[in-house]
């Protein structure tokens, strides 16, 4: 879709923003590039929409170099969001949003009905329409900067820190709204950000840049996490990258146990039957109400005379993370993680150490797992077409592992492709082990204790993404158990 | 108080008398001389100033000697001026109109600069990667952002060619300015008072009239910036 | 101009020093203490507006409707009550200060950052004594600002002040109209453009040494 050959930018001072840089972005998929300042992640997005003109190789969108294209042409038909939004202040909302269609001629009315929609799309409500800039909040200008560089319906949108100017909420609420739209639009997009956090939250996938404008790691935010190239990604990625890697791994597939739950209406004698010191009430639709101290309980009477202290959270069965899970059990007063299913019903609970247990094989084997969320982004390539394995060591890894978009693509790197063949038509997560045990970084890695082709291991399922990472909904959960 | 509304009185019997409606003395073509004068020099003085303010703004090239320029021309005493191209080219409207467009040029060609120059760079980079060409960068975004400084540039032009022009009657010119010298040289205050009555009811609509112009042109959500003057 | 007249008879030039200094000295008179006194007065008013906001609109309307007046017409007005005096010249030049003064105090006072006005609040500092030792230091290189274009164009406007005998170097201009004799006009009319530019120059200078922490920022003007 978009691919860079050899491109270098270099400036008559003597600094090389870009250096030699190979790239293949995937169609719709998100690609987002990350480094420290300097790294010329920027340059590079600004030169998909000749923002920058390259001093050496080419950038070609859907095979055609794109300098065989107008600039102002080859701008029209890209989305281009930036940091501070770049508003029209002396315009409307609705004109700033009809700027594209204004400029391909489209007739005032049907620009701005179609900027109207747009709107609506971003979560913005029609009252706005005919404000100004200047009267709007920073969180609200950035989503009219989203929605007028959707003006024409554009393929590709070009983001550069879009979300980095507002506040740490702000942004959490923009990017899980971006995410809800990218699912709808599958827009190709290429997405700047310094923030390691916000490339793993959002990426499909993600190429870091070191300084001096060479790639250092192009790979899925799992992989990234799980084997990063070198010192300097590792580092860029962060300490906690362990932790991290729990939000790629679905909690549907945690090993839940029964558990000392009872009905509020049970008598307090059952409760202390169990053996146990702490007991979870539930309602009748077996809903968690909060757990009671088996030690503190009442003489007499039920549960419902005893005092119940708060659940901490619970975590969803369908749609939490692995991270969600573990955060559940050490907030929980006995130490117990709630697992609740689509209805808020217990499913059942375990502990930190049957968590992590259950964490470190699922996640061993974490890989790039077809994309449960994203289905049919059919993302699979994000391979470096590098004439310069040494300045890629991302080419070790692969996007064509994700799952079923995979076989689609023809476009995979021949060094990818080619060890990847003795793959084992063992199920979804085996060509994708069969691409990992490719790579060389492979050789480092970890034993991997989970052995796909086990039939017997309970192994967790794993998703590619956790969208609702950190978005307080996803914690839900029924709150305190006081009443 | 008194003598305040002396004057008025004064200055209500002039305005009334009938001599003062017809003739090459009159008020109308007196007026017309003068609206004459400051209308041409401020058109082509805008039409300098925008060309060359408006270009060095968008292509960034020349913003040294426009600044120059500008501060060389601000300490021009505009009497001196006058008087100097009448002395030297003789009592006839081209020479002081050419006084008068060079006086009026910098005002317009400074703050149309600065207010193309003062484009937020982000606004500036977002037109061009929408895919705006130099032209509609220009045109949709920059001019319409510098509106409210050209429109300054507009007025602070148009203000001191009004008062030039009132000026240039004493070289021998006419306008508005004749009452005034030619009361001053007759001892005749009614006139003096009366002509500058008049000088300032101009003066008031011209401000106006750009105030009115501010409204229509400038766009709501630029409102928020007070202008410099 | 007669025929065969030079430009410039510098010999005329020479006989005139003492002369010329002497109206040169009139004429800084009448241009500049027109901007001390505008000055006297936006600085307070350009305070008031900053505080209070609705006042600012009309103040600056006013001042602006002031300056629209052209100056000849604006002399004669105050002729009747304050004579053919300097003062006649030195009022309205005053009030033309005020549209550029007021809007560079409120800007100047307005160019204080936020976080230094609370610290200092938060250290302590009394309101005035926050106004008088934080904000006003802080708002001088806009101020200046202000204050060299009132100074470069008063110097200016003080030769038209010759139409009611009080214009310092427009002596020479309206003398050499009288006599068509360029000389003078000549020697006049660069005399007060020297002196707008020096007054200018002298103004960015103090302005440096007033404010040693503004330096290469460059208060535009």
């Amino acid at each position: 879709m978009i691919r860079f050959d050899a491109v270098s930018k270099n400036y008559p001072n003597g600094t090389t923003a870009v250096d030699a840089l190979s790239l293949e972005l995937a169609e719709g998929g998100l690609t987002v590039l990350v480094g420290p300042s300097g790294c010329g992640k920027t340059t590079t997005l600004r030169m998909v929409n000749r923002m920058v003109e390259p001093s050496a190789g080419t950038v070609s969108l859907r095979g055609q170099d794109i300098r065989e294209v107008a600039a102002p042409e080859l701008r029209r038909g890209i989305g281009y969001v930036i940091q501070h939004a770049g508003l029209f202040p002396h315009r409307t909302i609705l004109d700033n949003v009809a700027t594209v269609p204004l400029l391909l001629g489209w007739g005032k009315k049907k620009a701005r009905s179609r900027a109207a929609e747009l709107l609506e799309l971003v979560g913005l409500p029609a009252t706005m329409a005919k404000r100004y800039p200047y009267q709007l909040s920073g969180g609200q200008q950035q989503r009219v900067g989203v929605a007028r560089a959707l003006g024409a319906d554009p393929p590709v949108l070009l983001m550069d820190e879009p979300f980095s100017a507002v506040d740490p909420i702000v942004r959490g609420e923009l990017q899980a709204e971006f995410l809800r739209l990218q699912k709808e639009l599958h827009k190709t997009i290429v997405f700047v950000t310094h923030d390691i956090d916000e490339a793993i939250k959002l990426g499909d996938h993600i190429a870091v840049f070191r300084t001096g404008g060479k790639l250092a790691q192009f790979d899925t935010p799992e992989r990234l996490l799980a084997h990063p190239a070198d010192d300097f990604v590792a580092d860029f990625v962060g300490q906690d990258r362990g932790i991290r890697r729990l939000s790629f791994v679905q909690a549907s597939g945690l090993p839940l146990r029964e558990g000392p739950v009872l009905p509020v209406t049970a008598p307090v004698a059952d409760a202390r039957s169990l053996g146990e010191p702490w007991v979870l009430a539930v309602d009748a639709a077996r809903r968690p109400l909060g757990w009671a101290a088996v030690a503190d309980l009442p003489p007499g009477g039920t549960l419902a005379d005893a005092t119940l202290a708060p659940l901490g959270h619970t975590f969803a069965l369908a749609g939490d993370s692995a991270r969600a899970a573990l955060d559940a059990a050490l907030l929980s007063p006995s130490r117990l993680a709630v697992g609740v299913d689509a209805q808020g019903a217990v499913a059942g609970v375990a502990d930190a150490y049957e968590l992590s247990a259950a964490i470190a094989g699922a996640s061993a084997g974490v890989t790039t797992t077809g994309d449960a969320a994203g289905a049919g982004t059919g993302d699979g390539t994000g391979v470096p077409t590098s004439g310069a394995p040494d300045t890629t060591p991302g080419g070790v890894q692969d996007g064509t592992a994700a799952g079923a978009g995979a076989p689609a693509d023809g476009e995979a790197a021949p060094e990818a492709a080619a060890p990847a063949a003795p793959a084992a038509p063992a199920g979804q997560a085996a060509p994708a082990e069969a691409a990992e045990s490719a790579a060389p970084a492979e050789a480092v890695a970890p034993a991997d204790p989970a052995d796909p082709a086990a039939p017997a291991r309970p192994a967790a399922k794993l998703t590619k993404r956790d969208a609702g990472e950190g978005g307080p909904a996803e914690q839900g959960g029924v709150g305190g158990g006081e009443r | 108080m008194n003598d305040l509304l002396n004057q008025i009185e004064l200055v209500g019997e002039w305005l009334t008398s009938s001599a003062q409606w017809h003739g090459d003395d009159g008020i109308p073509h007196r007026l017309a001389e003068h609206l004459t004068y400051s209308g041409l020099s401020l058109l082509f003085a805008t039409l300098i100033g925008l060309a060359f303010g408006l270009l060095v703004g968008h292509t960034g090239r020349g913003a040294f000697a426009v600044a120059t320029v500008a501060n060389l021309a601000r300490a021009i005493p505009t009497f001196g001026l006058v008087v100097l191209v009448v002395t030297l080219a003789g009592l006839s409207t081209a020479p002081v109109l050419v006084a008068l467009v060079a006086l009026a040029v910098p005002p317009i060609l400074i703050n149309t600069f600065e207010g193309v120059r003062g484009v937020d760079p982000d606004t500036r980079d977002a037109a061009k990667g929408m895919g705006m060409t130099g032209w509609e960068v220009l045109l949709k975004v920059e001019v319409p952002m510098a509106m409210p400084l050209i429109l300054l540039g507009l007025r602070v032009a148009a203000i001191q060619v009004v008062a030039t022009a009132t000026v240039a009657a004493y070289p021998g010119l006419g306008g508005l300015g004749r009452y005034i010298v030619d009361g001053l040289s007759r001892n005749d205050y009614q006139l003096v008072i009366g002509g500058s009555a008049v000088v300032v009811a101009l003066a008031l609509v011209v401000q106006a009239v750009f105030t009115a112009l501010r409204r229509a042109v400038v766009s709501p959500g630029l409102r928020p910036v007070v202008a410099k003057s | 101009m007669r025929d065969g007249e030079p430009l410039i008879r510098w010999v005329w030039i020479g006989d005139h020093v003492g002369e010329l200094a002497h109206y040169t000295g009139v004429h800084l008179r009448l241009g500049l203490l027109p901007v001390l006194f505008g000055l006297i007065i936006s600085v307070p008013l350009g305070m008031l507006c900053h505080r209070y906001r609705w006042v600012y609109p009309p103040t600056l309307t006013a001042a602006n409707v002031l300056y629209s007046i052209p100056s000849l017409a604006l002399f004669m007005i105050f002729v009747r009550y304050t004579g053919l005096t300097e003062r006649t010249v030195m009022i309205p030049l005053t009030l033309y200060t005020l549209s550029v003064l007021i809007p560079n105090v409120v800007d100047g006072l307005a160019s204080v950052p936020d976080p230094v006005r609370q610290a200092a609040t938060a250290m302590g500092f009394s309101t005035v004594r926050r106004v008088l030792q934080v904000e006003l230091p802080i708002a001088v290189p806009v101020v200046v600002a202000g204050v060299r274009v009132a100074a470069v164009s008063s110097i200016s406007l003080v030769a038209v002040g010759q139409l009611i005998g009080q214009g310092g170097l427009g002596y020479y201009i309206t003398r050499g109209l009288q006599l068509d004799f360029p000389t003078p006009i000549i020697t006049a009319t660069v005399l007060i453009m020297l002196l707008a530019l020096v007054t200018d120059a002298l103004l960015v200078l103090a302005q440096r040494l007033l404010t040693p922490w503004a330096r290469g920022k460059g208060a535009k003007a």
